[in-house]
C-alpha cells in the first residue's frame, strides 16, 4: 500500500492554502495507518467544523464530517457502539478547545479508545484569521486587532489532567517524528492526544509577522525541542515534544462490558 | 542497510500548490519552482533520497521513487 | 417474554417499554426533569440486552452521541425536556441533513428558559417543527395515555427507519409522570422496521445519498464493506460536500418531499363521537385526556361534543383536521400552550372565526371543567 491508497483521489488538490500545515498533518497520519497496516474498512474519521475539519473528506475511510465542535461526542457514540472500530479525531485548535473544550476533557476523563488530533494552528483560519484560546497572548488576529490578553490553554497539560492515558506533542517540521507519534498514539488503547503545530501562513504567520511557511516551519525547529534533551534542559522556554503521558489505565467500552456482566448476571 | 537509490521524483503537478517547502528543507538543494510554480527536479542526481520532500508535502505531491521500493512492491 | 405482560407504570416508563419492544440498542442522555426516569430506566435495561447506555457530559454530546451510533447500524434515542432540545436542535438538524434514523423524546415543562421543571406544558409543539435553523422537515409524534405512549414510541422508531430522519417524540409531564396500566404486547404483534441496508455488493460503487424510486435511501453501516462520507454541508449522492445550486436544490427538496409527501402516511390520530358533532375538541397529549372526558359528559346531557385526538402533529395533519371540522359550529382547540396548534388548525379549516382556543398556561392540567366554561359561551349559554 502507499499512502495515494487511503485516500479519496477525486477529491484532490485538496481545499487547504498553499504551505498550510494540515496537508503535512494529514501526509504524516496516513504514513502512520499505512506503517500499522490497518484495515481501512476498520477506521472511522471524525471531524467538525474549520480548515481542520475538511480532513475527513479526504481520506478513504468512514468518515464523518460534523458539527463545530462536537467531532469527540459523534465519535464517542460510533466507537462505544462498535468498539472494535478504530477511530482518529482530527479537530482544529478553536473546534477542540473552545467549542469543543467540554467534550475534549470529558472523553480524556472516559478513557475511551480514540486518536484525538489537535492540529494547532492557533488560529480560526476558515472564518479569517480570529484568535483562538492557543492563541496566546500579544498575537494579532482580526478580532484582537490592539493584540490579544487572552492566555492559552497548554494541551499537553490539559489533556493530562483531564485522564487521557496517551499526551504526545510535535509539529509538522518534524514529520518523521509525528508519524511516530501517531503510530504509537493509535497502537494505544485508551483516549490519546497528539497536539501537532501546524502553521497557517495565511493568517496566522502574515498577522504576526512570522513569514511564509517555510518560515515558519524554521521557527518550529527553532522553538521547540525533544523531551529530555539537552536544549531543552538548558532551555526551558522551548516547546517540548515527544511522549508526555504513555499510561495503562481501564478503558471505557471495555468496562462497559463488565457492566453487561453486572447487569446479565454473568449470563452473556 | 542497503542505500537507496533515486528511480525518480514522481511530481503530481496538479496538485502541488508551490509553497516552497521541500525546496527550503532539501539538504542538497534538488529541487526548484519552475515558471508555473510548480515543483521540479532540478539536479535529480544530487538526491540522498532522505526522502523528508515527500514526508513535509502538504499537498501529497511528491514522491521520491526508489529502486529499493520497486523490490518491495 | 412471547406472551404480552401487564404492567403499573410511569408514561416515562411506558415510553422505555416500547423503546425496548421497537429494538433499541443504545441511548445517550444527560439528565433533566421531567423525562429522567427514560435514562434512569435504560441504563438498567440496555446493559440486560447487551445494549448500550451513555451519560454524557452534556445535551448536545447526547444527541451527537446517538447519531454517531446510529450510523454503526444500530437503533438508537435520547430523551430530555425543554432546556435541552433547545441545546439539541443543532446536531437535530444535522440529523436531518445527513438522514440519520434516531428519536428524541422531548417530555415538555413549561418554558421558555428553566420554566417550569416539575409542571405540565405544550409549549414545544413549534419548537419541535422549526427549533433547528433551516428549511427541513420532520416528524413529530404525541400521546395521551401509556398504551399510546408505548405505541407511538414503537412507531417513532419505525418512522425514523422508514424515512431515514429523526423523530420527535412529544411528551409532556403530567403523562411522563402519571402511573396507569400498561400491556406489552407479545413479540411480534407489533411490525417492527428494521434498518433498509444496501444490496449493492463490497467493490461496487455505493451512493448513500442516492434515493430509490420509491424516495428511500438504503444504509450501509460504519465498519462495513462500503466507505463514505457522512457531512452537515450540502452533498453529492457519494456524501461528498457541494455548493453547486442543483445539488443543494434537489437536496433540500428530497429532504422536505420525503416526509411532506408522504402526510397521510404518518398521520396518527384517534376520533371520539366525530360521526354528528356539532362541537369539535381538537386536542393532543394529557389536555386530551380533559376533552374527551368532556365530550363523554356533554353526550350524556344531549350535547354533540366530539373530540379529534392528534397523535401526529408534523407533518400537520391539515386535510384530516379540515376534514374533520367541515360543518362544525364551533372547533375547539385545547391544549396547554397559547395556541401553537390552534393557530395552524385555523390556518386549514374553511372557517376560521369559528375556531377557538381552550387552553392552560400555568403549569396546572387543564380540567374537563376549564373546557366547558368555553364551550358554554360559545354555546351561547353565559359564563
Amino acid at each position: 500500500m502507499s499512502v495515494k491508497d487511503y485516500l479519496r483521489e477525486r477529491y484532490f488538490p485538496h481545499m487547504w492554502c498553499p504551505g498550510c500545515g494540515h496537508g503535512t498533518v494529514l501526509n504524516s497520519l496516513l504514513r502512520a495507518v499505512e506503517a500499522l497496516g490497518l484495515n481501512k474498512n476498520d477506521i472511522v474519521m471524525t471531524s467538525g467544523i474549520g480548515c481542520s475539519a475538511r480532513i475527513s473528506g479526504y481520506v478513504d475511510f468512514h468518515s464523518l464530517h460534523t458539527i463545530h465542535g462536537r467531532a469527540l461526542a459523534f465519535a464517542t457514540g460510533v466507537k462505544f457502539s462498535k468498539p472494535e472500530l478504530k477511530l482518529l479525531v482530527p479537530m482544529g485548535d478553536g473546534d477542540a478547545l473552545a467549542i469543543g473544550g467540554n467534550h475534549f476533557i470529558h472523553a480524556a476523563r472516559r478513557n475511551i479508545d480514540m486518536t484525538a488530533i489537535v492540529m494547532n494552528n492557533r488560529i480560526y483560519g476558515m472564518t479569517g484569521g480570529q484568535f483562538s484560546p492557543l492563541s496566546g497572548l500579544d498575537k494579532k488576529a482580526t478580532t484582537a486587532p490592539y493584540l490579544t490578553i487572552d492566555n492559552n490553554f497548554d494541551v499537553v497539560e490539559l489533556a493530562r489532567a483531564a485522564g487521557a492515558s496517551f499526551v504526545a506533542r510535535t509539529t509538522t517540521y518534524h514529520a518523521l517524528e509525528a508519524v511516530d507519534l501517531l503510530k504509537r498514539a493509535i497502537d494505544h488503547k485508551g483516549f490519546s492526544v497528539v497536539e501537532i503545530l501546524s502553521q497557517c501562513p495565511t493568517h496566522f504567520g502574515r498577522k504576526n509577522k512570522e513569514g511564509d511557511a517555510t518560515n515558519m516551519l524554521e521557527l518550529y525547529k527553532a522553538n521547540t525541542a525533544k523531551l529530555g534533551s539537552k536544549a531543552l534542559k538548558e532551555n526551558p522556554s522551548l516547546i517540548a515534544r515527544g511522549i508526555f503521558v504513555d499510561e495503562t489505565r481501564p478503558e471505557y467500552c471495555e468496562a462497559y462490558e463488565e457492566i453487561i456482566q453486572r447487569a446479565t448476571g454473568g449470563k452473556r | 542497510m542497503a542505500r537507496l537509490k533515486l528511480k525518480e521524483h514522481a511530481i503530481n503537478r496538479e496538485w502541488c500548490k508551490g509553497c516552497g517547502i521541500c525546496i527550503h528543507f532539501c539538504p542538497k538543494q534538488v529541487l526548484e519552482l519552475d515558471s508555473m510554480e510548480k515543483v521540479v527536479a532540478a539536479t535529480p542526481e544530487d538526491c540522498i533520497c532522505c526522502k523528508l520532500c515527500e514526508l513535509r508535502c502538504p499537498d501529497l505531491a511528491i514522491e521520491v521513487l526508489t529502486d529499493q521500493d520497486e523490490k518491495n512492491d | 417474554m412471547t406472551k404480552s405482560t401487564i404492567k403499573f407504570v410511569q408514561g416515562n416508563e411506558a415510553c422505555v417499554e416500547g423503546a425496548l419492544y421497537a429494538g433499541i440498542d443504545f441511548f445517550a442522555g444527560y439528565p433533566i426533569t421531567p423525562s429522567t426516569e427514560v435514562a434512569e430506566l435504560l441504563a438498567a435495561r440496555l446493559p440486560q440486552k447487551g445494549g448500550k447506555f451513555i451519560q454524557m457530559e452534556d445535551e448536545i454530546a447526547s444527541m451527537c452521541a446517538i447519531i454517531g451510533a446510529s450510523l454503526t447500524g444500530h437503533k438508537v434515542m435520547t430523551a430530555t425536556s425543554g432546556p435541552g432540545f433547545s441545546l439539541k436542535q443543532e446536531a437535530l438538524g444535522y440529523a436531518c441533513m445527513a438522514e440519520i434514523p434516531c428519536v428524541v423524546v422531548n417530555v415538555q415543562r413549561g418554558g421558555p428558559s428553566t420554566g417550569n421543571p416539575t409542571h405540565v406544558s405544550q409549549g414545544d409543539v413549534n419548537q419541535a417543527r422549526w427549533g433547528t435553523h433551516g428549511d427541513h422537515s420532520i416528524i413529530t409524534l404525541t400521546a395521551s395515555n401509556h398504551q399510546d405512549v408505548f405505541a407511538m414510541t414503537v412507531d417513532a422508531f419505525n418512522l425514523a427507519e422508514t424515512y431515514r430522519t429523526p423523530v420527535i417524540l412529544l411528551f409532556d409531564e403530567a403523562v411522563g409522570h402519571m402511573r396507569e396500566k400498561l400491556v406489552v404486547p407479545e413479540k411480534g404483534a407489533i411490525p417492527l422496521v428494521d434498518r433498509l441496508r444496501t444490496a449493492v455488493d463490497k467493490g461496487v460503487d455505493y451512493h448513500p445519498y442516492l434515493p430509490r424510486e420509491d424516495g428511500r435511501l438504503p444504509m450501509s453501516d460504519f465498519g462495513g464493506d462500503h466507505r463514505y462520507n457522512v457531512t452537515g454541508l450540502f452533498h453529492d449522492m457519494w456524501g461528498f460536500p457541494s455548493n453547486n445550486p442543483s445539488v443543494v436544490n434537489g437536496l433540500l427538496h428530497h429532504l422536505v418531499d420525503k416526509i411532506e409527501n408522504n402526510v397521510q402516511a404518518i398521520t396518527r390520530y384517534k376520533e371520539y363521537f366525530l360521526e354528528d358533532a356539532e362541537y369539535v375538541l381538537v386536542s393532543y397529549g394529557s389536555s386530551a385526556r380533559s376533552a374527551i372526558h368532556l365530550a363523554k359528559n356533554r353526550r350524556a346531557r344531549g350535547d354533540r361534543v366530539g373530540v379529534l385526538e392528534l397523535q401526529s402533529l408534523w407533518p400537520f395533519p391539515e386535510a384530516l383536521i379540515r376534514d374533520r371540522c367541515r360543518g362544525a359550529k364551533a372547533v375547539v382547540v385545547v391544549e396547554m400552550n397559547m395556541g401553537q396548534v390552534m393557530r395552524h388548525v385555523k390556518a386549514v379549516v374553511d372557517e376560521p372565526e369559528r375556531v377557538f382556543l381552550a387552553n392552560r398556561i400555568d403549569g396546572q392540567l387543564i380540567t374537563p371543567t376549564d373546557i366547558k366554561k368555553l364551550l358554554r359561551v360559545i354555546q351561547g349559554m353565559g359564563v
